[in-house]
């Protein structure tokens, strides 16, 4: 993680003309390169015919014939979107986002408070140690089979990385900050919305990226399992149908969902948090 | 109170109120038994050969996978952090295949591979070498160059600088690697038996008595033992970080 970290603080706060420039030259240069790669790729899997790695130009027709292959009307989306790809992805965020929710309130109240950390700690621990698929086949019987079932894969396995840091944020809280707030007499939940939430952001932020990429994982796994749709769905039918090159197409399909979020969160975090990188870069800590 | 005291008392507080809630009626006790009834069923577990031998699988499965994504992702980090042209060239290339859930691969690796016991390696090796390539790669960016130009100026072979300069300088960053790697290949090595029954192992057996609902208390001591399994890993890692690379912040504070 503190790897990771490092490396957005070296590529995010440039902002001037030519640093710009370089910039856009960078990501050209990644794109050519993933296009050398690809064609390297289908150059490889056209001259070695294996029946388990079609073409890459087989699996983008594949794409192109199951999801966007609709009438006009639909944006050419083909009906399979909206009966796979939607639900999925309404999944994927609901569950995500439903976790973050409680992963956030529950880490403010722990990181605050000593007592309740150590009361709950052990639990915490153990819980987040299950790996999520483990709890599937209890989960099959416990709540009725489709989205139900999924949320609750999805929640109890993507709420972790975001209560923890949660409450490692909330906790390595600026001790002059909670004495000035203490003279203001601010109430216990405006301190904790106003002045912890704020502080405890930037580790938000890095537990919320953590969970998305969990949160897709655990989506595509319970539907492997217990789904009537879905991108994972449609995978195990063409696993059944023995279709290759449909459940590549459903490999890549999620690929670029992954890389999208992320992306997408990326953005947001800059947005939210800006200030906290910009500080960061300015005081060269 | 102490907190030694305070995490007992918590933790004996959960299973209390899980116990009431098993045996007041709120939930059907068939699906959801309580604590007491589950940890008579891992005892009985215990003794069964078994379920053992399902343990062993699932955790061999484990360490080969992951004996085989370090011997894999650290060699071929040092690579690319070391030379630029390569770095920039797989940087992008790698950008583009990590978001791939690799449990998506599951299916397709069923059916690859036949045998769902070369299956639950080969996807366990593929999740597990992500976290430990970045961070190699990362580190080996990251060392500080004056000790680089200081090796240099002692004069030190390419081989002496790889083995008492850079391993050193990156090993905490690898270790943090294996860690997270050691998460998600339990993650798939679990994934991959719950899927395809015939893969054996813990999450073959929580699968199989899971089923139709049945056998849930031996389904949910399963996934206890699931658990417990996750948990010891981490604590072996978070131990082994302290006890072997602490030297990176300890030295320079003395």
């Amino acid at each position: 993680m503190t790897v990771m970290e490092k490396a957005e603080k070296k590529v995010t706060p440039r902002a001037s003309g030519t640093s710009r420039r370089r910039r856009t030259v960078e990501i050209l240069g990644k794109w050519v390169v993933f296009a050398f790669f690809i064609a390297a790729w289908q150059l490889a899997t056209t001259l070695a015919e294996a029946p388990y790695f079609p073409t890459p130009s087989t699996i983008g027709a594949t794409m192109v014939d199951l999801w966007l292959s609709g009438p006009a009307s639909q944006l050419w989306l083909s009906d399979a979107v909206f009966h796979d790809v939607v639900p999925s992805l309404l999944r994927l965020l609901g569950g995500w986002a439903a976790a973050g929710l409680v992963g956030v309130v529950l880490g403010l109240m722990l990181g605050r408070s000593e007592k309740l950390h150590d009361y709950f700690s052990p639990t915490i621990s153990f819980l987040r140690s299950i790996p999520p698929p483990a709890l599937l086949p209890v989960f099959l019987v416990l709540f009725p089979i489709g989205t139900p079932m999924q949320l609750a894969t999805i929640i109890f396995g993507v709420i972790w990385p975001v209560l923890l840091n949660t409450i490692d944020g909330a906790h390595t809280l600026d001790e002059t900050v909670v004495e000035t707030t203490r003279s203001m007499r601010l109430s216990k939940p405006r301190f904790l919305a106003t002045v912890v939430l704020p502080a405890a952001l930037p580790k938000i932020f890095a537990g919320l990226r953590v969970s998305l990429s969990l949160a897709l994982i655990l989506m595509v796994i319970s539907e492997l399992v217990g789904s009537t749709n879905g991108i994972g769905y449609q995978m195990i039918l063409a696993q059944r149908n023995f279709s290759l090159p449909e459940m590549w197409a459903g490999v890549v399909l999620l690929g670029i969902l992954g890389y999208v979020l992320n992306v997408l969160l990326l953005a947001v975090q800059n947005r939210v948090i800006g200030w906290h990188t910009r500080s960061k870069s300015l005081t060269g800590r | 109170m102490s907190r030694l005291v305070r995490n007992i008392v918590g933790t004996v507080g959960v299973l209390a109120v899980c116990e009431l809630v098993g045996r007041s009626g709120l939930v059907n006790p068939d699906q959801l038994p309580p604590p007491s009834v589950i940890g008579a069923r891992l005892v009985e577990m215990f003794n069964d050969y078994e379920f053992s031998v399902d343990v062993v699988e699932t955790i061999s499965s484990w360490a080969i996978s992951m004996v085989i994504a370090t011997l894999f992702a650290v060699p071929l980090g040092i690579l690319f952090g070391s030379v630029p042209m390569i770095n920039s060239a797989t940087s992008a290339i790698v950008e583009f295949l990590r978001p791939i859930p690799s449990v998506a691969m599951i299916p397709l690796a069923l059916i690859a591979f036949g045998d769902s016991y070369d299956a639950k390696i080969a996807l366990a090796v593929f999740g597990a070498v992500w976290p430990i390539l970045f961070n190699t790669v990362h580190a080996i960016g990251d060392i500080d160059p004056v000790q680089i130009n200081t090796a240099k100026a002692f004069n030190l072979t390419r081989r002496q600088m790889l083995t008492q300069v850079k391993l050193p300088a990156i090993a905490p960053f690898v270790l943090t690697g294996v860690r997270i790697s050691a998460g998600i290949a339990l993650i798939l090595v679990v994934s991959t038996e719950v899927l395809a029954g015939s893969a054996g192992g813990l999450g073959s057996f929580i699968t199989e008595t899971g089923t139709g609902g049945a056998q849930m208390d031996l389904a949910i001591a399963g996934t206890f033992v699931a658990g417990v399994i996750g948990f010891a890993i981490n604590m072996i890692f978070e131990w082994a970080q302290r006890r072997w690379v602490n030297w990176s912040d300890g030295d320079r504070a003395r």
